[in-house]
C-alpha cells in the first residue's frame, strides 16, 4: 500500500508542474519562486512588477481560502525568531545569488535537462541534507 | 490578459504546494533528513511537477514565441561558478534551518501568527541584500 502522503505529494506535484507548464507556454516566463518574490524588489509599480505581485497574492491567497474552509494545514513551522531571522537571511541572499531555488532551478531547470538547473540542485539537496544531518544530529538544534 | 495568467500560475502552485504537503515545514526537514525518520514525499512533489514540465519544454521548443506573444526564454549558457554553487549551498543551509524555500514561504503567509512573516521579511532582507552587492 502506498502511503497516501506520497499520492498527495504526487497530485500536488502535478499541479505545481502545470502551473509552471500554464506560465511557460502561456506567458513565455519560467515559473521560479525566488526570482518573482526578489523582482518585487525591483520597478515597484511596473508591468512585470504587476505580474508579479498577482501571482505572489495567487500563490499566497489560495492557500489561505484553502484554510479558511478547511483549516490551515498544519505548517509545523518553528517558532524560534533567531532561527527564522538566519533562515530567511540566507535562503533570500542564496537563492538570489544563484538566481533560482526549488521552482525555478529544480522543476523548471531540471525539466529542460538545463546544466545550471542539475547543478544547483544537486548543491542546495548536498548542503541541505549535510545541515541537516548537522543540525539535528550533531548540534540538535532544528 | 498577463495578470489573469500570473493569478492563475500563481494560484494553481499554491494550490499544488498545499495538497501535496509543501507547506509542512516538518515534511521538508524530514525529506532533507537521511539520518533520522526519512520522509520521501518531496521526491514526489518534485517528480509530479517535472512531469508536465517534460511535456512542456518539448512543446515550446517547437514554437518561437507563447500564446500571448512572448519570446520562449532562451536556455541559459552552461556556467558553473561560484555564484550558482555558492548561492544554492547556502539556500541548502536555510532550508534545513527552517524547512521553506522561497514558493511555500509565500504560501504559508496567511497560516497564522508571526512567525512566516519573520521568516517572509528575512527572506526579503536577504534578497535586497543581494541586489546591493550582485556585480
Amino acid at each position: 500500500m502506498i502511503p497516501a502522503d506520497w499520492i498527495w505529494g504526487l497530485i500536488g506535484g502535478l499541479m505545481i508542474g502545470g502551473a509552471a507548464a500554464l506560465y511557460l507556454l502561456v506567458a513565455g516566463r519560467v515559473m521560479g519562486a525566488s526570482g518573482i518574490v526578489g523582482g518585487l524588489l525591483q520597478n515597484a509599480g511596473s508591468n512585470l512588477w504587476q505580474e508579479r505581485a498577482v501571482f505572489i497574492a495567487g500563490l499566497a491567497g489560495v492557500p489561505m481560502i484553502y484554510g479558511l474552509l478547511n483549516g490551515f494545514p498544519t505548517t509545523n513551522l518553528t517558532s524560534n525568531w533567531v532561527l527564522l531571522l538566519i533562515a530567511g537571511l540566507i535562503v533570500g541572499f542564496g537563492t538570489r545569488m544563484a538566481n533560482g531555488c526549488t521552482s525555478g532551478h529544480g522543476v523548471c531547470g531540471i525539466s529542460r535537462f538545463s546544466t545550471r538547473g542539475i547543478v544547483a540542485t544537486l548543491t542546495y539537496l548536498g548542503f541541505g541534507f549535510a545541515a541537516m544531518a548537522l543540525f539535528r544530529h550533531g548540534l540538535g538544534i532544528v | 490578459m498577463r495578470l489573469v495568467v500570473s493569478l492563475l500560475t500563481g494560484s494553481l502552485f499554491g494550490l499544488g504546494l498545499t495538497v501535496s504537503g509543501m507547506t509542512n515545514t516538518a515534511k521538508v526537514q524530514g525529506w532533507l533528513d537521511l539520518f533520522g525518520q526519512w520522509d520521501p514525499t518531496l521526491a514526489f512533489v518534485l517528480g509530479g511537477a517535472i512531469l508536465p514540465m517534460l511535456l512542456a519544454w518539448r512543446i515550446a521548443a517547437k514554437r518561437e514565441r507563447a500564446m500571448l506573444g512572448d519570446p520562449i526564454p532562451a536556455p541559459s549558457e552552461p556556467v558553473i561558478d561560484m555564484r550558482l554553487l555558492g548561492g544554492s549551498a547556502l539556500f541548502g543551509i536555510g532550508w534545513a534551518l527552517v524547512g521553506l524555500c522561497p514558493g511555500p514561504a509565500v504560501a504559508v503567509l496567511a497560516s497564522g501568527g508571526l512567525a512566516p512573516w519573520i521568516f517572509f521579511a528575512a527572506m526579503l532582507t536577504g534578497m535586497a541584500l543581494w541586489a546591493r552587492i550582485a556585480p
